[in-house]
């Protein structure tokens, strides 16, 4: 897959050495070797309990690997080299149930920045949502509420995205829309890793598949 | 990369700030609460100790201070407990911006929305038990300082509890310590107005704690939160 970007592709964008999770003596997931290069998706494939959202927990920072090193753009990861560079989508979505679609979209864009050319009514319709803007949160069905987290990713920049189970909870369109997102973000140079425990479809290319094992 | 705009540190500020006021604004009956508290709490007291305008008059800044701070505690635990539950504080650790800064946005919007509501409503309690009218200039000086103190002294220890269940009783046992000195300065204060005393002196205190804490506690705030979610 052609890396459109300007990065010397010699220093990947986050790689992992021996990478390894022990909760209470026993281990999550054994050692790990993998790097990401910008322009390309990796999807993290294991059971239930397998360790995929530790996993994603110690690449956004949030926590710390016990074993083994971590490196993003060359350098050890620490949370303040990569934030703001990470969009992490978790199982916890970070909305505010009592704001609307948009006042969380706009709190997300006052925190993190907004790409150019980018505006919440334009990822609301793409995600779905027209004439939902307003409704409060916590009157949406559990896939729309996904698909407000989802429309984070339009607006938000960042080099790295980290989905946590994205196909939870949608559709069958809802998935085609986090493929049709995710492809974009690669075409543009961007990076991703993506846990699931379901195929998945991906037309821009064959991705890197991580396995862990329960 | 070209195609980003990061916000400026101000922006970022006055997002926080803009939506836990709104946030606050929505659940406007938890913000009545602490009020009704205090109000019903001063108004017990004459009924237990006897309607005596001179003992009354005597107690009327005490009451009123200590039961203002017991009504902030009502709504300390729920400082960041929200923010955990439903992710929001993994975005904020997440951002560009130094967490220690947005954590201490927070903590004003929280202070806005539980203390400002009770320093309003002061005069009328401290008027109900007869608080000598010179004397409720510093009463509302002393609030003013104390209660963005409890606040912050609060918001360390809901971070450093954050991770624990039922931190409800630990922080209350905590917090004890940490109340004392606040009450005993702004007391001092009262103490001296009542009297006729100058009371600037515990009042400068007061300030000096909160200067202070206004440093410090963000930054303890954001140690504690990111070893509570470090699990």
């Amino acid at each position: 897959m052609p890396a459109m970007t300007s990065e010397p592709s010699a220093t990947p964008l986050l790689e992992a050495r021996a990478l390894s999770f022990h909760r209470q003596d026993e281990p999550v997931f054994g050692p790990l070797d993998f790097r990401l290069d910008a322009g390309e998706l990796t999807l993290i494939e294991g059971d239930n309990g397998s360790g995929k959202t530790t996993l994603m927990r110690i690449l956004t920072g949030l926590l710390r690997p016990e074993e083994g090193e971590l490196y993003w753009r060359g350098q050890p990861l620490t949370w303040d080299r990569c934030s703001g560079e990470v969009l992490f989508l978790g199982h916890q979505l970070g909305l505010k149930t009592e704001l609307s679609a948009r006042e969380n979209l706009r709190f997300a864009i006052g925190l993190h920045g907004h790409r150019e050319h980018s505006d919440i009514d334009n990822a609301l319709t793409r995600v779905g949502l027209a004439g939902f803007g307003d409704e409060p949160v916590r009157k949406l069905s559990a896939g729309q509420k996904k698909r407000v987290a989802l429309a984070r990713l339009l607006l938000v920049p960042a080099a790295l995205w980290l989905l946590d189970e994205p196909y939870a909870n949608l559709d069958r369109t809802g998935i085609e829309l986090v493929n049709g997102l995710l492809e974009a973000h690669i075409a543009h140079g961007g990076a991703a890793l993506v846990t699931s425990h379901g195929a998945v479809q991906f037309h821009g290319g064959e991705p890197q598949r991580i396995r862990l094992h329960g | 990369m070209a195609d980003l705009r990061r916000p400026g540190l101000g922006h970022a500020c006055i997002a926080v700030l803009r939506r836990d006021l709104t946030l606050a604004w929505r659940q406007r009956g938890d913000m009545v609460l602490p009020v009704l508290y205090a109000l019903i709490v001063t108004s017990l007291f004459p009924f237990a100790l006897g309607p005596e305008d001179a003992l009354l008059r005597r107690i009327a800044a005490g009451v009123v201070l200590v039961t203002v701070l017991l009504a902030m505690l009502l709504a300390l635990d729920a400082m960041f407990r929200s923010d955990i539950e439903d992710g929001s504080l993994e975005q904020l650790m997440l951002a560009p911006q130094p967490l220690a800064l947005m954590l201490g946005m927070k903590i004003l919007a929280h202070w806005v929305a539980t203390a400002v509501p009770l320093i309003v409503i002061a005069p009328l309690l401290a008027g109900m038990l007869h608080l000598p009218a010179p004397v409720m200039p510093v009463l509302l000086l002393a609030l003013l300082l104390a209660t963005p103190l409890l606040s912050l002294l609060g918001g360390i220890l809901v971070a450093l509890t954050a991770g624990t269940r039922r931190s409800g009783m630990l922080l209350a046992l905590m917090l004890l310590p940490l109340c004392v000195p606040v009450v005993i300065f702004a007391a001092g204060a009262l103490a001296a107005a009542q009297e006729g005393l100058p009371w600037a002196a515990p009042i400068a205190w007061l300030g000096a704690a909160l200067a202070l804490a206004v440093v410090l506690a963000p930054l303890a705030c954001a140690a504690a939160l990111r070893i509570a979610l470090d699990s």
